[in-house]
């Protein structure tokens, strides 16, 4: 019970913050070195050159300098695919992609310069006829975006599209007037994501474009672009993002990599065009803040799409975002905590100079006024902090959320940079909290006259030890305060009472301001604690998510003379069966043996064996004193035979009892027995009846 | 006076016994000297018991009643072989060897199994 209590009080903060978790962290070392697990080569390449930029385009973004070395085995895949005359257009986008972060140094030998521009030459055609030919929005967003890259590559200005015009509206021609578009003419589903191509792919016609662009096109794609964004979404917590609802889930984007893609289609379309994509810097806001709040992606893809995505709102012509972030939401006030406020680019690099102001701030759950006056964080250009470093003194120990404005110094920052007008931030603020003139009393039921009293130090240890009986009262009393001097009600003030029995009766702890204060009738209780006398733990808690020295503690027992249950007086509910006891391991066997019997010592038995040889002895030599003689045996051959086969007979009959003592069983001696019997008297009535012939002989002669 | 007396009669009853016992065929007096022998052998076994404890108790019941048993056997041997017994005139002394043989292998076969 104690553990899960204590479990209980550490989770509580964190439940609070994910509740209303509107806070976002740019992106730090976490994701460098997630970065580093989620592109790992196998064998010194990546599986295709579409992975192979991504993982290059992320360490590009991070700034990793440690990365693995792909660039041989890259270079040689890029090669490959260039010099290939089956390669798809999807090929040469993505080998192109590769080659302008890779940068193969075939450029720098005449010969292999003359080879890539013969080269380049080749895949210029092969993708002008592919444009050419294209049927299908894909189509032209690899062609195009690969003729992009080849003019990023290249110092000669000849890449350029004929007709620019015609295809910007072959592409054009499959949007929507939603502002989603389709992959194809006859596919009638339209997606965000394809939106997302569209836009680059436009952005990509317009750079090629060897004249100026009708101006009215670009006019109703920027439309069409404030059309895609009415239809975005909405988290709770400010994040925004796009997400494709298709029936048919074949080529489903999730919808990270739907906004990944129109985010990247909006920044190329702003990259190239003249004039301000005309869109709220909320919305880019709430997009930075998406990919924010995802956190760090496990899957390399997302991983690729955060980071690109962010990459491009960094550097973007609509508004680049601003993040305000605080290393910690927790504030000791006993420790005197600073209230130190970060704000940087979803990247995490500095930001131009700008105040930030703390407007306001709310205890959680009312909407009363603001507590404090608006006032400026000092700025500390060492730390690249803003600091607040005294709390104001209206700020206590609670749960508190603070609204942050940033204000740009310079006024053309202030069209480039988008910072929200708000930044709502939960902050826990949390102290030591006093405890006072903590007692335990017993007092005399009637007149309340006090029969005994003790004090109590709730912070360290106590064991007192009281005894009551069902006429007298228990009063436990302390008094809160919290640093700043007011009234701290805690979450959790319970007295418990565990009987011997392990019955435990749980009491919550009353207040009136500062004092705590709870008193046990015990004649009102008798019926609850079910009559049962004897002694009771008493623990006291007093527990809160901002209380730093939250305790649950034993201060003692006391001895109850509760009366004689009366007849139909309740019986206490059986207590719950610790499901270890029940689950857990059986008691052990143990194995009892008789113990050995007391053996004598060896040579009294073997004497008494010597002793028990003498009486054969002696029978023996009484045997010799009678002269005792064999001349009965008999002479001729064949009686002599039987009677020496009767003697071995029996010998054998006692050698067969001695292996029966030694090892074999009844069965096999009875057995073995049966045959040397019938043999045994065979041979014995052979012999006898011979000696009796003889005597009867003797007699009669 | 009266002691020496009976000293005297205690001798010449000896006396007299060793006389007439002298007159007992050599093979009965063989069976009194092996049921001498199984007699003090069982006592032997029962003066190790007083002595030692009766455990294993089954082991000292097979070995005292193993002399017993053959000493008692062997008696009824010398009452069917004695020729002063006129009761058993009829029966050749082969056959009752016979039969103490058989009844020692029986004995025997018993004891064993008790041993243990």
């Amino acid at each position: 019970m104690a553990r899960s209590l204590a479990g209980f009080l550490a989770l509580f903060p964190f439940v609070l913050i994910c509740g209303a978790a509107s806070l976002f962290q740019p992106i730090s070392d976490s994701h460098r070195s997630a970065a580093l697990e989620l592109f790992t080569p196998t064998h010194g390449s990546f599986k295709s050159l579409e992975e192979t930029y991504e993982a290059l385009r992320t360490f590009e973004v991070l700034g990793i300098e440690k990365k693995p070395d792909v660039t041989a085995t890259a270079c040689r895949s890029i090669s490959e695919t260039l010099g290939s005359l089956t390669s798809t257009p999807k090929d040469l986008f993505y080998a192109l992609k590769a080659n302008s972060i890779v940068k193969c140094k075939i450029n720098e030998k005449t010969s292999e310069f003359f080879f890539f521009f013969t080269l380049q030459k080749g895949i210029f055609t092969r993708l002008n006829a592919a444009v050419n030919g294209a049927s299908s929005l894909l189509d032209f967003y690899y062609s195009i975006g690969g003729l992009v890259l080849i003019k990023g590559q290249t110092s000669k200005a000849d890449v350029y599209l004929t007709d620019a015009e015609g295809v910007f509206r072959s592409v054009k021609a499959f949007s929507q007037s939603d502002g989603r578009w389709r992959y194809s003419s006859n596919n009638p589903e339209s997606s965000a994501f394809a939106a997302g191509i569209a836009l680059e792919t436009l952005a990509g016609i317009v750079s090629l474009a060897s004249s100026e662009m009708d101006q009215s096109l670009i006019i109703t794609l920027k439309n069409d672009v404030s059309k895609l964004f009415d239809s975005i979404e909405k988290y709770d917590v400010g994040a925004l993002y796009f997400d494709d609802k298709l029936v048919d889930g074949r080529e489903h984007q999730g919808p990270l990599s739907t906004t990944s893609s129109v985010v990247r289609g909006l920044t190329a379309l702003a990259a190239v065009t003249a004039g301000s994509v005309n869109l709220p810097g909320d919305k880019i806001l709430g997009l930075a803040k998406f990919f924010l709040g995802i956190g760090v992606p496990g899957d390399a893809e997302d991983f690729f799409n955060q980071i690109d995505s962010l990459a491009c709102l960094e550097s973007n012509r609509v508004s680049i975002p601003l993040i305000l972030s605080l290393p910690s939401t927790e504030l000791s006030l006993t420790k005197k905590d600073s209230l130190k406020v970060r704000v940087n680019t979803v990247l995490g690099s500095n930001a131009p100079p700008l105040t930030v102001k703390l407007v306001g701030a709310f205890s959680s759950g009312s909407k009363d006024a603001s507590l404090v006056e608006s006032q400026e964080l000092k700025f500390d250009a060492e730390t690249g902090v803003h600091i607040l470093s005294n709390l104001p003194k209206s700020i206590d120990v609670g749960s508190y959320t603070f609204v942050f404005e940033i204000v740009l110094h310079e006024s053309e920052h202030v069209k480039v940079y988008v910072t929200g007008s708000q930044t709502k931030v939960p902050i826990f603020v949390t102290g030591l909290i006093k405890i006072e003139s903590a007692e335990i009393t017993v007092l005399d039921g009637d007149l309340g006259s006090i029969e005994t009293q003790k004090k109590l130090d709730l912070a360290g240890h106590n064991a007192v030890s009281l005894s009551a009986n069902h006429l007298q009262k228990l009063r436990i009393s302390f008094q809160l305060t919290t640093p700043r001097g007011r009234a701290f009600r805690p979450h959790q003030a319970l007295l418990k009472l565990r009987h011997e029995s392990k019955i435990e009766h749980i009491f919550l702890v009353g207040n009136s301001g500062k004092q705590f204060e709870i008193v046990l009738n015990f004649l009102g209780l008798v019926e609850k604690f079910f009559y049962l006398s004897g002694r009771y733990d008493i623990e006291l808690t007093v527990g809160d998510a901002v209380m730093e020295n939250s305790l649950l503690r034993a201060i003692g027992h006391i001895e109850l003379d509760l009366p004689e249950p009366p007849e139909k007086a309740p019986r206490p509910p059986p207590q719950p069966v610790d499901p270890y006891s029940r689950y857990g391991p059986k008691a052990e066997i143990t194995h009892i043996f008789r113990a050995p019997e007391k053996h004598p010592p060896k040579e009294l038995s073997l004497a008494f064996l010597g002793l028990t040889i003498l009486p054969l002895l002696g029978f023996l030599v009484g045997l010799l004193r009678l002269g005792v003689n064999l001349k009965n045996f008999p002479s001729k051959a064949i009686p002599a035979t039987f009677a020496i086969l009767f003697h071995v007979g029996i010998g054998a009959v006692l050698l067969l009892y001695v292996l029966f003592w030694l090892k074999l069983d009844l069965f096999q001696t009875l057995k073995l027995l049966g045959f040397l019997g019938v043999f045994l008297v065979l041979v014995g009535h052979r012999i006898l009846s011979h000696l009796a012939a003889t005597s009867a002989k003797v007699k009669s002669a | 006076m009266g002691r020496s007396s009976s000293t005297k009669d205690a001798q010449a009853l000896f006396h007299s016994l060793r006389s007439a016992y002298a007159a007992t065929p050599v093979n009965l007096k063989i069976i009194d000297l092996y049921v001498g022998f199984a007699v003090f052998t069982a006592l032997i076994q029962v003066v190790y018991m007083a002595i030692v404890g009766s455990f294993p108790f089954n082991s000292f019941l097979s070995g005292v009643l193993s002399c017993v048993g053959t000493a008692v056997l062997a008696v009824c041997l010398r009452i069917q072989v004695n020729k002063e017994n006129k009761e058993f005139k009829d029966l050749p002394p082969e056959r009752a060897f016979a039969d103490f043989v058989l009844c020692n292998l029986v004995l025997h076969l018993v004891i064993m199994n008790f041993l243990g």
